[in-house]
């Protein structure tokens, strides 16, 4: 049952809309900071791209893609019309405004503080509040889950939530809760001060607040890619999930330990305690359990499918698999990225090897590779595979998606492997520009100049995306039948404790009063620490 | 054997090599944070232990970080402490000199905003939050020349916020210091 199609359609096309535009932005702010162009006269526009940029890719796209994702796997796996589809509207047009609200004094050079905030530097309110009004919305998405949930479970007592509805609850709870952080800095520290009622900011606080935001969204950015690795790929390549339990399962660990570990991205702070950092960072080691788990499932769910189609050996039955969907090929690439990403992300997460590459361009690197390479190329996948029956009509420019697979996965490399490279030379984050003149940065020139290049695959890659939707979008009329997720090998009969998520929300947030109470207490308390804040585009 | 068996057989294998694959993946991670903790034990380069506080207000008019305070200084015990204050955009000293083969210890601040410490080519690299002192202890092995880029967004001139680090034989750090309280590359 797919009842509300027109709602996912418009979350899919703002999201990707949205995504374009602030596609363009990257690739000319690779382009002007590379050797291949000079240097930009006002470097005030390098920044205001940046925080353009950083706000649509991290709050605004992947929160509408989950959204709408969440919406179709409600009706669809519930089976069940979705509950509460105008206060979905309202959730999707208080989006709208934010963005909007925040886009305009971004554009107008008034709160180049980039998406991360950084205070004491304060910009406009406006951009703030348009942030504080996206998150909103995105909660109203949180609830309407739970009641769709709720209604469902009274109807069917005691059955197993189906998986894909379970992944998306759990996911919704991470990111209500993920907010939180992000939330506390804006409405207690940033937002008194952007109005002038208040002048002065601990920036060591909110740098704190921040990570409990910071890292566990990126979770929430990534919760849409796995439900479609389980979900999605194992039907449309023609095998079954191995192991629904086991899915649960890494569901349940993203929920309760993406949150206690943002604090390694403080590492290098001189606010928080060793002990503090070293929890944070053991932590950070549990969360990889949940991803080696699903490379394991996954790999044997794609291994069932290719033994299904007649394929044998160990590993001759990889050319079995169906390459030429476009499906297949963008789950191989995500996995792809996914390790190298997820390698790297090892080096960021360890108490010692992270001082070596922190703040440098390796970190840009790194969450391109993982977000915009692992992740979303399965928004595309979950794009496609979910159109013809949003939109009621065929999608045939199967060649077309593979070709815009692979820009993406070849760009991607492209893009972020010079990237990382360049940040073990010691690179650092964020400059409008670079002297490649100065002998010790003269090196670094010829991989600066790769990344463009990959930022250009990319552009192309992604404007190649939004014509095979369009194209779609006026292809003729076609019933693309019932829209289906895959099944498991073993369906589940009944999965205690992993039905509901009463426990695993205690767990959740009590293990983020461990580990964040104490040093946002301590620093709460302190009253010497504060900084008048230093107004951004004040004076034009 | 009827279908229904063969069912739960496979259901039972399948889970029995899970089940290996998970133990294998715990102990991947514990070996992972055994590792960091062994090397955190040992002193390896770790992340700053302590935490130190300093108004951010003040700091140009009395203690330790007032400009004439700022620098290389030699100490009694054959160390070196260096003083480094980073503000919007530049910071001060410019240009520090530090002995090569000796304990160095870098201490610093922001009276402003955020900033980073990054010494190219060494894994020193830390944050600038004001309000807090940053302490890295260091050692340098070969005299030369690193650039230090301020590597976190500090406002629309963080890309010209660009120091060096100057390392020079030891015998030479010594003459200089003889001559200077506090040695920069300025003499």
């Amino acid at each position: 049952m797919l009842n509300s199609r027109r709602l996912v359609l418009a979350h899919f096309w703002l999201a990707f809309t949205v995504f374009g535009l602030a596609l363009v932005l990257g690739a000319w702010q690779m382009f002007i900071r590379s050797p291949l162009h000079t240097w930009i006269s006002n470097p005030e526009w390098y920044y205001r791209s940046l925080t353009a940029h950083g706000t649509v890719m991290g709050y605004v796209f992947p929160t509408l893609v989950a959204m709408g994702f969440g919406y179709a796997i409600s009706e669809v796996s519930l089976n069940q019309p979705l509950i509460g589809r105008k206060w979905a509207w309202a959730g999707f047009w208080l989006i709208v405004v934010g963005a909007v609200m925040a886009m305009i004094p971004v554009a107008l050079g008034r709160a180049s503080v980039l998406y991360t905030f950084y205070p004491p530097l304060i910009g406009s309110p406006f951009y703030y509040l348009g942030v504080v009004l996206v998150v909103v919305g995105s909660w109203i998405w949180v609830a309407l889950m739970s009641v769709n949930l709720h209604a469902w479970k009274k109807a069917n007592p005691g059955a197993p939530v189906p998986l894909p509805m379970f992944a998306n609850v759990a996911g919704s709870y991470l990111w209500g809760w993920t907010a939180v952080g992000a939330a506390l800095e804006l409405l207690l520290q940033i937002l008194p001060v952007a109005f002038g009622l208040k002048s002065t900011i601990d920036a060591g606080l909110s740098r704190v607040f921040f990570s409990w935001t910071l890292h566990a969204i990126v979770y929430f950015w990534l919760m849409p890619t796995y439900i479609a690795y389980y979900t999605i790929v194992p039907r449309a390549i023609g095998g079954k999930v191995y192991s629904d339990t086991m899915a649960r399962i890494s569901f349940i660990l993203f929920l309760v330990v993406a949150m206690p570990i943002g604090m390694h991205h403080t590492f290098a702070d001189p606010q928080v305690g060793a002990g503090f950092k070293f929890i944070h960072s053991a932590f950070t080691a549990l969360v990889a359990l949940p991803t080696l788990l699903t490379v394991f499932t996954i790999c044997a769910s794609v291994e069932i499918a290719a033994r299904m189609r007649g394929g044998r050996g160990p590993l001759g039955w990889i050319r079995a698999l169906p390459w030429s969907n476009p499906i297949m090929l963008a789950v191989a690439f995500s996995f792809v990225m996914l390790g190298f990403g997820g390698a790297g992300g090892l080096i960021n997460m360890s108490y010692q090897l992270d001082t070596t590459i922190h703040n440098t361009q390796w970190i840009t690197g790194h969450f391109h590779l993982i977000f915009g390479g692992a992740i979303v190329i399965m928004y595309f996948a979950i794009a496609y595979d979910l159109w013809p029956h949003l939109t009621g009509r065929a999608m045939r420019d199967l060649g077309l998606m593979r070709l815009q697979l692979w820009l993406w996965f070849v760009g991607m490399i492209v893009t972020t492997f010079p990237w990382h490279w360049v940040g073990i030379l010691g690179m650092p984050r964020r400059m409008a520009y670079y002297d490649y003149t100065d002998p010790a940065v003269a090196p670094q020139a010829v991989s600066v100049m790769l990344s463009a290049i990959g930022g250009f695959i990319l552009l192309a890659s992604g404007l190649l995306f939004i014509v095979i939707l369009l194209r779609a979008q006026r292809a003729p009329r076609e019933e693309a039948g019932l829209y289906r997720f895959s099944a498991a090998l073993h369906p589940p009969v009944a999965v205690p404790a992993l039905n509901s998520y009463a426990l695993w929300i205690a767990l959740m947030v009590g293990l983020t009063v461990t580990n964040y109470g104490f040093p946002i207490a301590q620093l709460a308390l302190r009253s010497d620490t504060s900084v008048p804040a230093v107004y951004v585009g004040a004076n034009p | 054997m009827t279908t229904q068996d063969h069912d739960v057989e496979e259901a039972r294998v399948a889970e029995r090599v899970e089940r290996r694959w998970a133990t294998l993946s715990i102990a991947i991670i514990v070996v992972l944070a055994g590792a960091a903790a062994f090397a955190g034990i040992h002193q390896a380069t770790m992340p700053q232990g302590r935490v130190e506080t300093i108004q951010p207000q003040i700091i140009h008019l009395s203690g330790e970080f007032t400009e004439a305070n700022l620098g290389s200084a030699a100490e009694p015990d054959g160390s070196v402490t260096v003083r480094a204050v980073g503000q919007q955009y530049s910071f001060t000293p410019q240009c520090m000199v530090v002995p090569a083969d000796t304990p160095v210890v870098f201490r610093a601040t922001s009276p402003d905003v955020v900033h980073g410490f990054l010494i190219q080519g060494t894994n020193i690299n830390t944050m600038l939050v004001p309000g807090y002192v940053s302490e890295i202890p260091a050692r340098f092995k070969q005299p030369g020349e690193h650039l230090m880029p301020c590597q976190e967004f500090c406002g629309v001139g963080h890309e010209g916020m660009w120091a060096k680090v100057k390392v020079v034989d030891r015998t030479e750090f010594l003459t200089m210091s003889s001559k200077n309280r506090r040695v920069t590359c300025v003499e």
